[in-house]
This record gives structure tokens, C-alpha cells and sequence, in this order.
């Protein structure tokens, strides 16, 4: 810990930040796990999901692109949160389509992987939007089924900012803004199965398929059968 | 071949769209020296020449300002005045308010279908029209209104309807239907031909007589730190709505250690029912400019923008012609007044039809040629705003108090009104009262003071503060027009007793949709729930559980939006459930046979008929005819 450095806590528990750290970066380096799904490890922060919203001494803010402060009283865990957390959610699912039951990424899907963390276990009571969104499967070896899309704009971020391409952006606004490809298909791109933003990790769901590896990994064996979504930063704390 | 297809859109567009030579769209990015933050300004010049952004136009754009197509796409598909199918080249937009539909909209809407041969949203085969309906165009006091291509109709009655969709099938331009002398008058007198300004009471600091730049001159003879230290001390707050201390703001961006500032003017007033910027840009324009001015020599900006409303457009040319004129005179540009040193001028931004760029980061977004997404916050506009300079955002009518402050002085402005509420407001009135308009009064008011001077005696219910603010009912008339009990950015719409609440409601949750930009997920989803809950409601489909539904539902969206929108959005429902509970709970009550028909079997075996083409056995009784 450095002269500079800051503490506050998390659900009671003190933590140590650098300064300029977001008090997501500073939980994870301390072993507490903040839900989310549009922030992901190597890209920018975007505060768009809203699930990593926290109480910071009684104000909500998104844990992602808060700065931690000193002396502040972080609320992470408890009913009230969780409960917002858990409509934001079920807010995602009832806004494409999402069907766990027939989606390659079930076992490897973030969203839901975190609608078991966060116990959405009783009938949701919003009304689903059901789109209707084409399938894009123009490139030889990706195809992309916007149905599953949750809007979080990893793969804008990882194309642009890693790969240095620029393959997706957002058009449109409000319930019709979502990720379309720089080009009339995702053949006129210049993605590529290689890129990063393509990689299994940048998007959470089912909507970035590479072709030809589905079901490579059997269910039973995939990432969230290991553990509860977070177990691996929640790991360095117990560890 | 149509010649579209000449100009390489195999897009296919029905309408017959004239050919878009590349060289001109290549002409149209350098006029603004292809710079990407003039997107806004680029693509609003190739929509209003060609009518339409083509993916051709937007990969030619793309390139010369070194952009992907995407990124252009963005901001193009963001704001609802720039589109990606042809339109016509006279674009008629209804506005379609609830203050316009009470006011007869539907009749109008229907005339205008009849004589043009299109229905809403949509666009004649010969290119000749196009008919949509747009959100509150600042009208509401001479509604129905609309906006034809860059002028504006007001007070449309149906004969009137009928008269300008005549005239312009007969091809006369909509700027000859407003005056036949149209090309012969000044930019002001242009304006109010179309629009009344109705100022039906000017108050002592911003309506009544207002000597020429008494305000900046004083300023001149001041240090920086003492033009901040009297506008703190004057008490004035922001006039946009969320009334934060504007002394405070020009104090934080003063001291924020950095190579340039910046101060902008939101002039982008969207919430439904507010107008009163309307008239201070027609009236007092001159002091708008001055109080930026006043402000830039505060916080040492060198450089401003005024934000205007697309809707606002048919106002553009009287502020470009006040800048000239402020120029000519050496009161903006350099050496102001002669003072060495003192430099400041600016340029004004078009709006392109977007709620959401009257948030204070939405607005330098649009500004910067990005999508109008608010910012993230920290940092805040005062340390890190435009092009990541600090920067000032006031509204028109703070800064035209500003630079009444600094003639008057401080003790002058801070003695009118109360305490946390000083000086006067403009209040835009509108709805079922006698005399809708601009009134400019002291903080503290009562509505029911309000509503007697306007003849809104027999007003049910007021929306104080647009639907961003709060609805009141009549045994809530006592309240008091002032920042710690009923804030307001100006917006006072009258109700009648025979308006429909949930109606009300449901039309402002279909607004706030319309307008969420769609960043964060419970702006964007939550509002669209609220919205269909609201519609169950309306059909008697609702249960007594649903009211509670409504408030979890909206404690959600308000505590984890990303901006303003989606924490105020649910306001119209939780402020009627508050206050016209009883409007509800008519609405859920139990069936004499305690059985509550919420679910409409007949709509949802619709889709089930379509997709098997015949009707049901068992619902359809009439099946065997």
C-alpha cells in the first residue's frame, strides 16, 4: 500500500484502492465479486448493463465507472441490490429471445450464468418483446444471431480497441438501438474467426457462434458447471 | 432504371429519389474541413439536399472524416430528423403532443392524409411528401402545430389544414404559404408571422425593457472571480430543470487548471409543454449572447456553442444574424469592447430531433458529431466536457438572467422570489386554460395563484414540470412554484376534468420511450414495460397487484438509470398514483363475479390465427357460419 493509496469498504469489509481506480477494479483485486455483464477484463469500462450497480453511501451508481473514494460505505450484496440486479436481468431476457434449452452457449452464457447467482428462480413477470432478428450467417466462419444479443457492446469495444478493426458498432435508439456489423453482412467485414472479438470469452451469450466448434466442450463440463459466475475472483479472496 | 440506381444504392427505395453525385457529398464534408465532429452539421446538409443518408453517402462520409461506416451509421440512425430512407422533399411533421391531440390533432392528421394521398409515416411514390408525427415542437400554447420542412404551422385547424395541403400540392413553397413576402422580411419578422410568442406577463428582469449589453459592460470593469462571486450571490439556479447553482458550476470550470474552456447554451427545451426558450430566442437573443459572453469572461472560454433544437430551426437565421451583428459591433469576437485579450465567439449547432441532447452530456455528445448519449459521470462536464475541455452548459434562460445580474446586481435579483428560489421564472402555460402562454413571475407562486391568472380555474389536474415533473391534483393547488417544492423547468400544462389521466399517462410513457437513447438497460427496457403495463390499464386488463408492479417497476428504473431520463421517466405513473389513486384503483376493481378478465384470450390466439390462416374452433363462436 502506497502513500496514495485509499480504503473504503464493501459491505463492510475494508478494501485498499489505487487512485483512479473504479471500485469494481478495486473489488476484484480484493476478491469480492460485483455482478455484470457488459464490463469484461481488457476493455473499456461502459456502464451500460447497469447490473453492477452498488450502493455507494446510500446513492446507486455503477460500479464499473465509479472512482472509489475515500471513507465511502459500498453496498454490494444484499436483498435490495440484488433485487435490481435481478430486473435488470430479467430485463435482458424478456427484451430478445432466449431460449437456454437450444443455445450452444448454455453452460458458457454470462447472462445465464447470472440469473442463477442472482436466484432468478420464480417466474418473471415482464412481458416479453420477442424480436425478430435475422440470423447473419454470410461469413464462412461466424455467424451471428442477434436474437441473443444483450446490447453490452463487448464485441464494439474488443474489434475496435484490441483488434483494431471496428467490426460492430450500435445504431439506432432507445428498444430499437443494438450491434450491427460495418458493412452490409459480416462477410463485408473484415472479421476474422481469429480476432479477439470473436474469441468465446468477449461475448457473454450465444450470439457470436463460430462455426464448426459447437458442443466441442460437452454441457456438464462447461465454464459455469465449474462454479457460480465470479467464483474465480471470489477464489483469490478465499484462496 | 431509377436513378438511385445510377447513384449506386441498389437500396432499391420506392420513392423516386434524385441520383447523390459522391462529389458533392466529398464538397459537403469539406465545407466542414472533414472534421468528425461535425458529423451532425454534415449529415443534416446531405439529408436536407438529398433527402435521405444512403450507405453510399454514409461510406463516403465515413472516409473522408476517417471513420468507419458504422460509426456514421450511428449518428445517423440516432436522431429522428435524419434518415435512412428517401423522404420527400416537402417533409410535413405533425406534432403529435397530448396537448395537440387534445387540441384536435386527429382531425388535422386525418386532412392532411386526405388531400396529400399518404398516411402517417409515410412517403408519396413521386417524392413529393412525406407525413410523420414528432414529439413536442415547442408549440403547445398554438396547438395543433407543425413543422413543414424548415418553417412551422400553428393553431391548425382543419380548414387550415386543408388550406396549406393544398397549397403546397399546388407547389408553392412553405415558406410563400407563411407570407407571400416571405424573401422580403427580416429574420424576425419571419418568425413571428409563423409563431405568437403569447408573452401574456413580463416580469421585471427578463421580459420587460432590457438596455443594450448594460450587463457585459459592467462585466468588463470586473475581475473574473467577481462576475463569479455575484452570480453566486444573486442565488441564481439553472433554469433547465435541475436548478443547480450556477455560480458554483462557472466556479468549478474556472478552476479546473486547463488550456481551453468552453460555454454552451442548451437550447434544446424538449420537455413536453416547455416553449419559454422559444421566446427568449425571439425576443431576447441579444441577451442570451451577451449573458454567454459575460459567462465566457468568468470561466476564460474563448469559445462557445449555442445548442438549438432541430425544431427550432426556423429560428437559426435570427441568431446567426445577432452574431453578426454582435460581431460588427465588437461585441463578440476578439479584443470584445476593446479589451485586449478578450476574446470570445461561437457557433450555433443544429439539433436533429432527439429529447435526450437536453442532458447536459447527451448535449456535448451531439455536439462533439456522436450519437446523443449522455456521458459518463465522473468526470463532469465542468472538469472534463467538450472535446475534454471544461465546460460550462447553462440554459437560454439562465444566461439571460446572468447578464441581468451584472447590470442589476446581485442584491436586485436575490430580493425577488424566496429563499432557495430567487428571481423570477418563465413558465410556459399550456393546455385547457384561457390564456396559454409565457408568464414571468417570482418564485413562490401558488398554482392555484397561477391557474387564476391564466383561466385555468377549472383545471382537474396540472402538470408541473412536463412529464418529467410531477401531475397534481386539485387538492394539491396550494403548492408552490418553487425549486424545494414543485421545481420546474417551466413547463405548467393545464388538465380539464374531462381529460382521460391513464390516457395522459400513457402518452408521456410512450414519449419517454421514443426518447430513451438506449444506453443502459432499464431506461431502454424498463420504460417500454412501464409503457404496456400502463396499456393493460387502459383495457381494463389490469389487477389490483399491477399498482404495485407499476411502483417496483419503477423504483428500479429510477435507481439504476444511467441519466435524468430513466431516473424522472417513471414520474408520470408514480405521481398519478400518488395523487389520483383513485383513477387506479377504478380501473382493478373485482367484477361482480370476482373473476377479472386480465387476459384477452381473443388478442393472443390472434397470432396463432394468422400464422394457421383460419380461425378457432373452440373461440371463434361464429366458426361454423
Amino acid at each position: 500500500m502506497s502513500d496514495q493509496d485509499i480504503t473504503f469498504t464493501i459491505d463492510g469489509v475494508e478494501i485498499t484502492a489505487k487512485p483512479g481506480q473504479t471500485i469494481m477494479e478495486a473489488a476484484d483485486e480484493a476478491g469480492i465479486y460485483i455482478p455484470r455483464l457488459c464490463d469484461h477484463e481488457g476493455l473499456r469500462h461502459q456502464g451500460g448493463c447497469r447490473v453492477c450497480t452498488v450502493k455507494a453511501n446510500g446513492r446507486s451508481v455503477a460500479a464499473c465507472t465509479q472512482p472509489a473514494a475515500a471513507g465511502i460505505a459500498v453496498e454490494n450484496e444484499n436483498t435490495h441490490v440484488n433485487k435490481m440486479r435481478r430486473d435488470l436481468v430479467e430485463m435482458l431476457f424478456h427484451e430478445g429471445n432466449h431460449l437456454c434449452p437450444i443455445c450452444e452457449a448454455s453452460g458458457n452464457c454470462e447472462l445465464q450464468a447470472m440469473a442463477y447467482r442472482l436466484e432468478m428462480v420464480d417466474p418473471t413477470r415482464f412481458p416479453y418483446l420477442e424480436p425478430c432478428r435475422a440470423v447473419d450467417a454470410s461469413h464462412p466462419d461466424i455467424a451471428l444471431d442477434t436474437n441473443r444479443c444483450i446490447s453490452c457492446g463487448r464485441c464494439i469495444r474488443a474489434s475496435k480497441d484490441v483488434d483494431g478493426k471496428g467490426v460492430f458498432g450500435y445504431v439506432g435508439r432507445g428498444i430499437h438501438r443494438r450491434v450491427a456489423v460495418n458493412g452490409e453482412d459480416l462477410a463485408h467485414t473484415d472479421a476474422d474467426a481469429a480476432d479477439h472479438a470473436m474469441s468465446d470469452e468477449v461475448c457473454p451469450v450465444g450470439c457470436i457462434i463460430r462455426k464448426r466448434v459447437g458442443f466441442v466442450t460437452p454441457i456438464g463440463e462447461r465454464e459455469f458447471d465449474k462454479g457460480l459466475i465470479g467464483y474465480e475472483i471470489e477464489g483469490k479472496r478465499r484462496g | 432504371m431509377s436513378t438511385a440506381a445510377q447513384s449506386g444504392d441498389p437500396a432499391g427505395p420506392t420513392v423516386s429519389v434524385p441520383s447523390i453525385p459522391e462529389e458533392q457529398i466529398v464538397a459537403i464534408c469539406e465545407t466542414y474541413a472533414n472534421d468528425r465532429h461535425r458529423m451532425l452539421d454534415i449529415l443534416r446538409e446531405v439529408q436536407d439536399r438529398f433527402r435521405w443518408i444512403s450507405p453510399k453517402v454514409m461510406e463516403t462520409v465515413a472516409r473522408q472524416t476517417g471513420l468507419s461506416r458504422i460509426e456514421v451509421e450511428g449518428v445517423a440512425s440516432f436522431y429522428s430528423f435524419l434518415s435512412q430512407t428517401p423522404k420527400g422533399r416537402v417533409t410535413i411533421r405533425l406534432c403529435d403532443d397530448i396537448v395537440d391531440r387534445f387540441a384536435g390533432l386527429a382531425e388535422v392528421a386525418g386532412i392532411f392524409e386526405q388531400e396529400l394521398g399518404i398516411g402517417m409515416g409515410e412517403t408519396s411514390g413521386d417524392g413529393a411528401f412525406s407525413l410523420e408525427y414528432t414529439p413536442c415542437i415547442g408549440l403547445c400554447d398554438q396547438a395543433p402545430a407543425a413543422m413543414v420542412n424548415d418553417v412551422v404551422v400553428t393553431s391548425l385547424t382543419p380548414e387550415r389544414a386543408r388550406q396549406w395541403a393544398q397549397a403546397l400540392k399546388a407547389g408553392t413553397p412553405p415558406e410563400e404559404i407563411v407570407s407571400e413576402r416571405f424573401s422580403e422580411l427580416t429574420p424576425h419578422a419571419r418568425a413571428t408571422e409563423q409563431v405568437e410568442n403569447n408573452i401574456r406577463h413580463a416580469g421585471a428582469v427578463l421580459l420587460g425593457p432590457v438596455p443594450d449589453s448594460a450587463g457585459l459592460k459592467k462585466a468588463l470593469d470586473m475581475a473574473p472571480a467577481q462576475i463569479i462571486d455575484t452570480i453566486e450571490a444573486s442565488g441564481l439556479r439553472g433554469c433547465g430543470g435541475a436548478g443547480f447553482t450556477t455560480g458554483r458550476k462557472w466556479r468549478f470550470a474556472a478552476s479546473e487548471p486547463a488550456e481551453k474552456r468552453y460555454v454552451l447554451c442548451n437550447a434544446d427545451e424538449g420537455e413536453p409543454g416547455t416553449f419559454k426558450d422559444r421566446v427568449l430566442l425571439t425576443e431576447r437573443p441579444h441577451l442570451l449572447v451577451e449573458g454567454m459572453t459575460i459567462a465566457a469572461r468568468a470561466v476564460g472560454a474563448r469559445e462557445g456553442i449555442i445548442y438549438l433544437r432541430g425544431e427550432y430551426v426556423y429560428l437559426r437565421e435570427l441568431i446567426e444574424e445577432v452574431l453578426a451583428d454582435r460581431r460588427a459591433r465588437g461585441l463578440l469576437g476578439a479584443n470584445i469592447l476593446g479589451i485586449d485579450g478578450f476574446d470570445f465567439d461561437l457557433r450555433v449547432q443544429m439539433g436533429a430531433g432527439a429529447y435526450i441532447c437536453g442532458e447536459e452530456g447527451a448535449l456535448i455528445s451531439s455536439c462533439e458529431g456522436l450519437p446523443g448519449e449522455p456521458k459518463t459521470r465522473p468526470p463532469f462536464p465542468v472538469n472534463r466536457g467538450y472535446l475534454g475541455f471544461p465546460t460550462v452548459v447553462n440554459n437560454v434562460e439562465t444566461f439571460c438572467h446572468a447578464a441581468r445580474i451584472l447590470d442589476r446586481g446581485a442584491q436586485w435579483f436575490f430580493d425577488m422570489g424566496e429563499e432557495g428560489s430567487h428571481g423570477t421564472k418563465l413558465f410556459s402555460v399550456s393546455g385547457d386554460c384561457l390564456n396559454p402562454g409565457i408568464y414571468e413571475l417570482p418564485y413562490g407562486l401558488e398554482v392555484r395563484e397561477l391557474l387564476e391568472m391564466v383561466g385555468g380555474e377549472d383545471a382537474a389536474a396540472v402538470q408541473v414540470g412536463g412529464p418529467s415533473g410531477t401531475m397534481i391534483a386539485r387538492d394539491s393547488f396550494h403548492r408552490r412554484l418553487t425549486f424545494d417544492d414543485l421545481a420546474t423547468g417551466g413547463a405548467v400544462i393545464v388538465f380539464s376534468g374531462e381529460r382521460n389521466v391513464l390516457e395522459i399517462v400513457e402518452y408521456y410513457m410512450s414519449f419517454f420511450v421514443h426518447e430513451s437513447c438506449g444506453y443502459c438497460t432499464p431506461c431502454r427496457v424498463g420504460n417500454v414495460f412501464l409503457q404496456k403495463a400502463i396499456g393493460k390499464f387502459r383495457k381494463g386488463l389490469a389487477n389490483p397487484e399491477d399498482i404495485d408492479y407499476l411502483k417496483d417497476l419503477s423504483g428500479t428504473i429510477i435507481e439504476t438509470s444511467r441519466c435524468g431520463l430513466g431516473m424522472t421517466s417513471p414520474n408520470p405513473i408514480l405521481t398519478t398514483l400518488e395523487n389520483f389513486p383513485l383513477v387506479y384503483s377504478a380501473m382493478v376493481k373485482p367484477s361482480k363475479d370476482r373473476i377479472r378478465a386480465t387476459f384477452d384470450i381473443q388478442s393472443a390466439i390472434e397470432g396463432a390465427r394468422k400464422l394457421a390462416k383460419r380461425r378457432s374452433y373452440i373461440y371463434d363462436r361464429d366458426f361454423s357460419k
